[in-house]
């Protein structure tokens, strides 16, 4: 059975090869700094007692005040799993993290559907394109505050005038 | 936000030095452009192709029997375009299997070329960007030639109604003979309307253009 990391555990853990890089934990999750994310990916990885050599699932969630990407992880040697979260900053405007595609290949599609889907940029990532919608799509349909312009939306001028 | 189609500009924080942007890039901006131009133009939907008979010729006996030996053969050999977009496909390869058995009425011969299709059966959603190919593939394919858009999804969007990537009905790329209703439909219905489809073709004359056609 595969065994999850409780968020305090973990946090600690973390804590212990990269000082200072944790930004808090609840019970299942905890949370780094994107300056961080680099170092503790790498670490996440490639030291013994972790060895998290898959990466399940990147997801973006739109919490209106900010961003925040979460990151699924599974080490098949250890039979182990964790939740790593990272907080955009603050705000709306071009939430950026850095790429974690040099530690876990398989982030590339994953990233780039962050990217086309919710917009948040990943700094370092070699092919930073659109990968489900077409180029000159406008905006990221799955942030909150994007209207969907398709022609089946009525307009409600033009039904009034007709 | 600019809601507006945007015309594609280079991606975000990509050297252009690298190898696979450069392969890529070019055809993802044509791509691209030829959706949004698709999106933009394909306000209107078509209407359906009707089989419109003139009453002249409905009197002429020669044409009439070169039509109905005509369109008894076009209906009694209809060649389908091997071409799935969804779960709707499954239940076409279904009704292709032997327990509905889609040769009974000729045409267990599917294509995998448009251009010896005369029959494209539109299984599934189709999104904005397959609109493109999907248009292209209606064109290759030689006259006379029929659509039947099977399932909801493929005739009006159906649980994708107003979304940001799905086309709002077929009909807006090309002009739609039957529609099949449901969810997706059963073989049944399908071959109900592919039985529809051959009532329609054989009112077809050879001096006339159904309405609808480009």
């Amino acid at each position: 059975m595969t065994v999850a990391w409780r968020g305090d555990q973990f946090a600690a853990a973390v804590e212990t090869f990269a000082p200072g890089s944790v930004a808090g934990h609840n019970d299942s999750d905890t949370w780094v700094y994107p300056s961080s994310l680099a170092e503790v990916a790498m670490g996440l990885r490639d030291r013994p007692e972790f060895r998290f050599d898959l990466l399940s699932s990147i997801s973006a969630v739109d919490y209106i005040d900010h961003y925040e990407v979460v990151y699924h992880l599974t080490s098949l040697p250890r039979n182990m799993k964790a939740v790593l979260k990272v907080r955009c900053g603050e705000g709306r405007e071009e939430p950026t993290l850095p790429s974690v595609t040099g530690v876990w290949r398989g982030a590339e599609l994953q990233e780039r559907e962050a990217w086309d889907l919710m917009g948040i940029r990943f700094e370092g990532h070699p092919n930073h394109k659109r990968i489900m919608l077409w180029e000159g799509f406008p905006g990221h349909p799955l942030r909150k505050d994007f209207v969907t312009y398709s022609q089946s939306v009525i307009d409600p001028e033009q039904a009034a005038a007709e | 936000m600019n809601m507006n189609p945007q015309e594609p500009t280079a991606p975000y924080g990509i050297d252009p030095s690298n190898p696979l942007f450069n392969v890529t890039w070019d055809m993802d901006r044509e791509e691209g452009r030829a959706v949004n131009l698709m999106k933009a133009a394909r306000t209107e939907q078509y209407p359906e192709p009707l089989v419109d008979i003139p009453d002249e010729l409905r009197r002429s006996a020669l044409v009439t029997s070169v039509d109905t030996l005509l369109n008894w053969a076009r209906k009694s050999s209809v060649f389908p375009l091997q071409f799935g977009l969804a779960c709707c496909v499954f239940e076409m390869i279904a009704t292709a299997m032997s327990r509905f058995d889609i040769s009974r009425f000729g045409m267990e011969a599917f294509r995998a070329t448009p251009r010896q299709a005369d029959l494209m059966i539109v299984a599934g959603t189709v999104t904005w960007k397959m609109a493109v190919p999907l248009r292209r593939l209606f064109d290759q394919m030689s006259e006379p030639k029929w659509v039947i858009s099977m399932g909801v999804c493929a005739t009006s969007g159906g649980p994708y109604y107003q979304s940001y990537s799905v086309v709002p009905g077929v009909n807006h790329i090309v002009p739609v003979d039957v529609y099949v209703p449901g969810c997706p439909p059963r073989p049944d219905a399908l071959l109900y309307g592919i039985m529809q489809l051959h009532e329609k073709v054989k009112r077809y004359t050879l001096t006339h253009t159904p309405a609808g056609q480009e």
